[in-house]
């Protein structure tokens, strides 16, 4: 059986812009998510309710769809004063899921990305390339889940059940 | 392939992963300058056979641009930096031979061509 590839449901996504070592929005985003704070290239928490290591200066929340309004708000408030940036970014991106026992090299396949069990393992947050798209990935729940922009989810959804469908080459 | 480390986020990219920026260090010259110190900074670019510093953004990634040591003959890279320092490591000098004499690097001028043996 090949992995079952679906377009996820809407997530909700707050684009951060700040510094990562300043106390504040460290507190503010670990308040907000109740997970630890990721560390460089990494996610914690899962899609549902998480934050995504993103850049050196930006990080990627996930709350439900109906919190972000207040999330938004939240940060807003919490970091008032400190140089950054919040942003409902839930319309920008969307999330596809892979699920199935193949989705590492579903992956693989379609990216210059290593992932390696030794080097790609749970918790990592990878941004590359898939196929021609700019897309980040993680494992999750029995597979993995891949976000990018939404302009480009249709192509996105097809390249990767391709990939699927082609099955594993048994490479990991 | 080449792979280079960007500095900023640790991920060893793929070329194809990685946008080409040319030669790094360059002066730039604005209103003010004279119209050879304009063109030099538009057009005129060291192109070495050798060690080459150059800017490379990590635009499937983080997004950040960066610097490269890299040698255009054999692909070799001696390192990278990030794009704030005005000029490579101590160690990425050392490895790539920059000090050595003859190769006369200055950021953003043309040199001399080198002598063929
Ligand atoms: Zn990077």
């Amino acid at each position: 059986m090949a992995d079952a590839v679906t377009l996820a449901e809407p997530l909700g996504m707050i684009g951060l812009r700040g510094d990562h070592g300043d106390e504040r929005v460290r507190a503010a985003v670990v308040g907000l998510t109740g997970t630890a704070f990721p560390e460089r290239l990494r996610i914690e928490g899962t899609s549902q309710r998480g934050v995504a290591w993103m850049s050196p200066d930006e990080l990627l929340i996930f709350v439900p769809r109906s919190e972000v309004a207040l999330a938004v708000d939240r940060l807003a408030t919490d970091l008032a004063g400190l140089h950054h940036l919040v942003t409902d970014v839930s319309d920008m991106r969307v999330c596809v899921r892979i699920e199935g026992p193949d989705a590492r090299e579903v992956l693989a396949k379609l990216s210059p990305a290593d992932l390696h069990p030794d080097v790609f393992g749970p918790g990592l947050f990878r941004r590359s390339r898939l196929g021609q798209l700019a897309a980040a990935f993680w494992l999750e729940g029995e597979g993995a889940r891949v976000i990018c922009f939404r302009s480009v989810a249709d192509y996105a959804v097809a390249l990767l059940r391709q990939s699927a469908a082609d099955g594993a080459v048994g490479h990991f | 392939m080449l792979t280079l480390t960007c500095p900023h986020c640790g991920v060893q990219a793929d070329e194809t992963e990685l946008l080409p920026g040319g030669e790094a260090h360059l002066k730039r010259h604005g209103p003010g300058s004279s119209e050879e110190e304009f063109e030099g900074y538009l057009f005129h670019r060291q192109n070495p056979k050798g060690p080459h510093l150059e800017r490379w953004r990590h635009a499937f990634g983080c997004g950040k641009w960066f610097l490269a040591a890299r040698d255009t003959v054999t692909m070799q890279v001696f390192g990278t930096y990030p794009a704030s320092l005005a000029t490579p490591t101590d160690e990425i000098r050392r490895r790539a031979g920059v000090e050595r004499p003859g190769w006369g690097f200055e950021p953003g001028v043309p040199g001399e061509p080198e002598a063929v043996e």
